[in-house]
């Protein structure tokens, strides 16, 4: 825990907790806000991509001449404009650190390894002419057999799609070039044993299929070159300082010469913490010398931008008759798509976290195939690894006749219990979580026919790491914090709040922005449910700075020993004995003094905070299943949250209603569709069925504050634990309303029809 | 690679002379929901594009005495609008207000839904339960077709190159009829429909079926009508045995395909099942009417 | 390439622009006309981020061509607050935190304008179906029906 940070005493506060007017807010609300796409810069060109429509096939050759020589077309370019760069040694790196990936996934060299992988792109002087040059530029392919599923492209007779890459963690080592790109497990007891000491064992399968993060905003940027070799970038982005090192890397090119600003983020949910076609835009800045805009469709976004994995799981859980979990088993595979990396080491960490079992075995096997690179979904691994074990659970309590509230009560993890791969817990909010649910109206309330309930708990540790801030003050008693993350979800808001409670000032005086790369330390990204636990422990170091400064001028103003200044409630406050002479000076008193005595304050901090707590979260779901037709209907659903204190309840509130409803979805509708050669069929929001309003009902999110000891605040990151039981609990809604347990996500009406009618969903 | 033009004719005959003349590159623009998408989605490449939203007639509604001209690029919002034809044929308009959203509903038209000749079309079954006629113009004059003669395949319809459905015309419904439309999508909204099912029927004065015609969408290449309906239901009471002889002779019917949007099993089943759902309602509107 | 040379009136301001027949009128709005408030979050009528009113009625502005505007009235997300003064809807939205991202927002906000003003008491189902045209991926949409719930009261109160 940083010394700095330790947590105020007391919780009667002036701001935290209560809801502010967002400070962005009239912006988004006027259609003044700028999003990626809404950048004009004089003499922008448009740029576009041509794209692979083969699953899996060697480049054999690129005719872009006619392109080139179409009006309007500026540049044209392929690979051959990105840089190279060599494998990692081992090939071990997941994607997110290979550099010789990320070159092949902003667009393909030897191979293209998905439909929808870049192959070219254009800039030209307007977006009509983009799309036409592009329909010009011809490539010879030779199709290569293709696999999609996770399970098939392990197998040693799968199409490879890298013949570099061997599987890492086997014992022997092997060098026979595989799909499997490695294996990470975890263990602990004796497996047999507990297995022996059970009364029940449970022995399930679990399929899910891809789903993507669903932002309502494609991927946009600008890019915007000189000929000094600085570069301007204009992009959506959870990560511009991500971005910016990405970019660096892969251009070779020098960091501080890059300057990424982030555009206000029409969502983000994992999917955009990595760059995709912003390379290509610099590219073709480079070459033209002009700005230029780069925006994706909505197929391109479905076809080429990372989905979460797929996945297929085995798992067997043994319990004694009283509810005691004596063991637990589970294998996962997942689809990392056409580069290697997925979050099997989450799933490893995340199937039996919320629960005290002894004896444990837990494997994940990370697998390309023919699809689109998997990017992070809110909980990145966690929803589908959830899934399995609270679907077993579900038949668990059925079978051994216990409350289901009860069965997860009896092996609730405690305070210094540990999970599979060894993360101690402090303090953890799981028991009450589950004691809120159980008293609940919603547990207790009457179905009707045709109706189930389904109940499920999920477990998140979420992110610490850097971030920086900077808090300036103004002579008119203004302050402006500068943070270096994007603003997904009303972060901006609790900044602020953080800060005008440490002030003790009004939060109107308080004006948070987000600051691009050349103007603050590094930020790692708006991701991971890290931003109000790290980036405010940042704002709050900051702020204590100027705290100290203004106490110091006080004192000088004063001329007392700073020891015998306090800060409280906005003011600078003499001690007993210097009181007579001195009355106290206000915050804005002494902003407008300081230029004038030494000069202007301001706080900085940079951090890599640590420290952060385990959350939980509990979800209740009510559906009604329509037994002629497979319809679902979900009729009602609570979460219960262990947010460890909501600075800004509402947004708080928000996060669990959102991440509800995309639990809905991939529980019910959500797929990538393809056919039998590779071709995604489903390329838009009409055929990737996600949750429109008249889907759901109202949520009513619970908050349950178990203050984490180590945040200032005592913050938990609250985005990401709501996805990760919400499948699980409307699946297991489904499974109560029919009485059949199920195999696959998703849920959909065919597959609900056919299993009521055959009393089975194999 | 030609650049598309735009045209806005204002009279039926110069909107003909424009298809005539453009031959296979011209396309007729109504609400767009269609066209424009699959333009976006590169399936078309029209080379001109003719607006017939300026045509008085195939914006207007007009209920007659005999029968109801419905123009071709009435928008659904208005047709859900109109009162009286809401009144008559409830089916029908509940069948075009079922397509996309609102805001899809503010521009698409029956004329399209029916031309663009999608096996899933919504108003299609409707129409065809309430045996509506498309009234076609082209250079030989104008013609008037029952509307299943319309489509011939997904993606086809019988009109000539120099053609277009100027207006729907829906006969005046007699004494004790009521019509309805109903469809399965997985979905609250904002589905294409896996199985859309529209009936028409009239009653005689001792409460059995005078006549019924039952439409089933999406589950064969064009809409089907189920034959067999008339003769399970003509002189009958609705009950049990009469809904289970439908729902058997709906699934009979089916000749649907596996797709991203349902199984040939899924749909064979549902369309059953909305079979005798729909006919529930339509009877039940008929009673009241 | 031939241009058409269209006057319409948005926002209520005569406005003249030019455009290609392929340009829709959200590509006239967010590139001739440089009105970026309303967006492109598919292109197919499918997610709602677009929608504006067009003579008095809520439509997808990325399946309308500028080409067919000539006199037409349009009304995008900039012209809804007046005078300095946010609408009863905007304001609900920032007091109860009926967006996170925003990027829906706009074309949520036109369609709950149109929807009450064709319905001033409208149900809960009835709002649920009125937006059902317009994705929000980050709210859940809980808090947008209860924002536009309270406006519809409080605008049945005041009599507007």
């Amino acid at each position: 825990m940083n010394e700095e940070s330790k947590p105020r005493a007391g919780s009667n506060y002036k701001w935290v907790g209560s809801n502010t007017p967002r400070p962005d807010g009239v912006d988004k609300v006027t259609g003044r806000a700028r999003y990626g796409d809404d950048m004009i810069l004089p003499g922008m060109l448009h740029a576009k991509i041509l794209r692979s429509p083969h699953a899996h096939a060697k480049i054999i050759s690129i005719d872009t001449s006619e392109a080139e020589v179409m009006k309007g077309v500026k540049a044209v370019m392929t690979s051959a404009a990105i840089p190279d760069h060599p494998l990692s040694e081992p090939p071990y790196l997941p994607i997110i650190n290979d550099f010789h990936d990320i070159s092949r996934n902003v667009m393909a060299r030897e191979k293209v390894l998905y439909d929808g992988h870049a192959v070219a792109a254009v800039a030209a002087t307007s977006e009509s002419i983009a799309r036409k040059a592009v329909k010009l530029i011809k490539v010879e392919y030779e199709v290569l057999p293709h696999v999609l599923d996770p399970l098939e492209g392990a197998q040693p007779d799968a199409p490879i799609l890298h013949e570099h890459q061997y599987t890492a963690g086997t014992d022997p080592e092997t060098s026979q070039p595989s799909n499997v790109f490695r294996i990470i497990s975890g263990e602990r007891g004796d497996l047999e044993k507990g297995f022996a000491e059970a009364d029940e064992i449970i022995e399930r399968e679990f399929r899910s299929q891809p789903v993507h993060q669903g932002y309502i905003e494609p991927m946009a940027c600008v890019a915007a070159a000189s000929e000094d070799g600085t570069l301007e970038l204009w992009t959506s982005t959870q990560g511009h300082f991500v971005a910016r090192t990405l970019l660096a890397k892969l251009l070779n090119m020098d960091m501080a010469k890059i300057r990424v600003t982030a555009s206000e983020i029409g969502g983000g949910f994992g999917g955009k913490t990595t760059i995709y076609a912003e390379p290509v835009a610099v590219r073709l800045s480079q070459m033209t010398g002009r700005p230029v805009r780069m925006a994706m469709t909505r197929s391109e976004v479905f076809r080429a931008t990372g989905p979460t994995v797929g996945s297929y799981c085995k798992i067997k859980i043994g319990a004694k008759k009283d509810g005691t979990i004596t063991a637990g088993h589970a294998d996962i595979w997942y689809q990392a798509g056409a580069f290697k990396g997925s979050p099997i080491g989450r799933a490893v960490d995340t199937f039996f976290s919320p629960y005290n079992i002894e004896n444990l075995k837990a494997t994940g096997y990370d697998v390309c195939v023919n699809r689109p690179k998997a990017a992070a979904y809110r909980a990145p691994g966690a929803p589908m690894a959830a899934s399995a074990t609270e679907g077993v659970l579900n038949e668990l309590a059925k079978r051994l006749d216990i409350d289901p509230i009860d069965l997860r009560l009896k092996n609730a993890v405690k305070d210094g219990d540990q999970s599979l791969m060894g993360t101690k817990h402090s303090r953890i909010g799981l028991i009450e979580v589950l004691e809120q649910a159980k008293s609940h109206p919603h547990y207790s309330a009457a179905l009707e026919a045709n109706q189930g309930r389904g109940f499920a708990v999920g477990y998140w540790l979420h992110g610490g790491g850097l971030s920086s801030a900077s808090a300036n003050l103004h002579d008119d008693g203004t302050l402006s914090i500068a943070t270096g993350n994007p603003d997904i979800g009303g972060s901006r808001s609790s900044m602020r709040v953080m800060a005008a409670e440490e002030l003790g000032i009004d939060v109107e005086l308080v004006k948070p922005i987000v600051a691009d790369t050349g103007s603050l330390g590094f930020s790692y990204l708006t991701a991971g449910s890290r931003t109000t636990y790290a980036t405010g422990m940042a704002v709050v170091n900051a702020t204590r700075e100027v705290i100290e400064k203004l106490r110091e001028l006080a004192a000088k103003k004063w001329d007392i020993p700073v020891e015998d200044v306090t800060w409280d409630s906005g003011q600078a406050v003499p001690s007993d004995a210097h009181k007579g002479d001195n009355k106290p000076l206000s915050f804005g008193q002494l902003a407008g003094m300081a230029t004038k005595m030494g000069g202007p304050i301001a706080g900085h901090s940079e951090i890599n905070a640590t420290g952060q707590g385990a959350a939980f979260c509990a979800q209740l779901v009510d559906v009604e299943v329509d037994p002629e037709t497979g319809f679902v209907s979900p009729k009602r659903h609570t979460v219960f949250q262990d947010v460890g204190r909501a600075i800004s309840p509402d947004y708080v509130e928000g996060q669990m209603q959102g991440a509800a409803v995309q639990g809905i979805g991939w529980a019910l509708n959500e797929e990538y569709i393809y056919d039998d050669q590779g071709h995604l069929l489903n390329t838009g929001f009409l055929d990737y069925r996600m949750p429109v309003a008249s889907d759901v009902p109202m949520i009513e999110p619970v908050m349950i504050e178990v203050p984490n000891p180590n945040h200032p605040y005592g913050v938990r990151g609250v985005g990401e634990p709501p996805l990760v039981s919400a499948p699980a609990a409307v699946a297991n809604a489904v499974e109560n309303a029919i009485g059949i347990t199920m195999s696959s996500l998703p849920l959909s009406p065919p597959k609900i029809l056919k299993a009521i009618e055959t009393g089975s969903s194999s | 690679m030609t650049e598309l033009k735009y045209e806005a004719p204002e009279t039926v005959e110069a909107a003909v002379g424009l298809l005539a003349a453009g031959t296979q590159g011209a396309k007729i623009f109504a609400g767009g929901t269609d066209l424009l998408v699959q333009m976006r989605e590169d399936l078309i490449e029209p080379e001109v594009l003719i607006d017939i939203k300026k045509i008085a007639e195939v914006r207007a509604i007009t209920v007659g005495s005999d029968d109801i001209k419905i123009g071709a690029a009435v928008t659904g919002a208005e047709l859900g609008e109109h009162a009286e034809v809401n009144a008559l044929w409830p089916g029908v308009v509940e069948a075009m207000e079922l397509i996309g959203s609102d805001q899809v509903q503010g521009r698409a038209t029956m004329g399209g839904n029916l031309c663009n000749a999608s096996p899933a079309a919504d108003s299609v079954p409707a129409l065809i339960a309430a045996a509506a006629k498309a009234v076609i113009a082209g250079s030989g004059g104008t013609r008037e077709v029952p509307v299943e003669e319309i489509v011939t395949g997904p993606g086809q319809t019988s009109l000539g190159p120099d053609e277009f459905v100027v207006q729907i015309i829906l006969p005046k419904p007699p004494t004790r009829a009521g019509d309805a439309y109903l469809r399965f999508i997985p979905r609250t909204e904002m589905d294409i429909a896996v199985v859309g099912a529209g009936v028409s029927l009239s009653l005689n004065d001792d409460g059995t079926c005078a006549a019924v015609r039952m439409a089933l969408g999406a589950v064969a290449p064009t809409v089907v009508l189920v034959e067999a309906a008339s003769d399970i239901l003509v002189g009958k009471n609705l009950d049990d045995a009469v809904l289970d002889a439908l729902a058997s002779a709906a699934s009979g019917v089916c000749n649907p395909i596996d797709d991203k949007r349902g199984t040939i099993e899924f749909r064979t089943k549902v369309a059953g099942v909305l079979a005798r759902r729909v006919t529930t309602i339509a009877w039940q509107r008929a009673e009241k009417s | 390439m031939t241009k058409h040379n269209i006057t319409a009136t948005i926002n209520g301001d005569e406005t003249e622009f030019t455009c290609s027949a392929e340009q829709t009128l959200l590509d006239v709005l967010r590139g001739e006309l440089q009105l970026t408030g309303t967006k492109n979050g598919c292109g197919t009528g499918d997610c709602g981020a677009c929608t504006v009113i067009v003579n008095g009625r809520p439509v997808n502005s990325c399946l309308v061509l500028g080409a067919e505007l000539d006199g037409a009235n349009v009304e995008t997300i900039e012209g809804m607050a007046k005078g300095g003064e946010l609408h009863p809807l905007q304001q609900k939205f920032l007091d109860q935190a009926a967006l996170q991202c925003g990027v829906c927002t706009p074309g949520i906000l036109n369609m709950a304008k149109a929807l009450l003003e064709k319905n001033p008491d409208p149900t809960e189902t009835e709002i649920r179906f009125g937006l059902a045209g317009n994705l929000c991926r980050c709210t859940g949409y809980d808090k947008i029906i209860r924002a536009v719930m309270d406006v519809a009261a409080e605008m049945r109160a005041s009599g507007s």
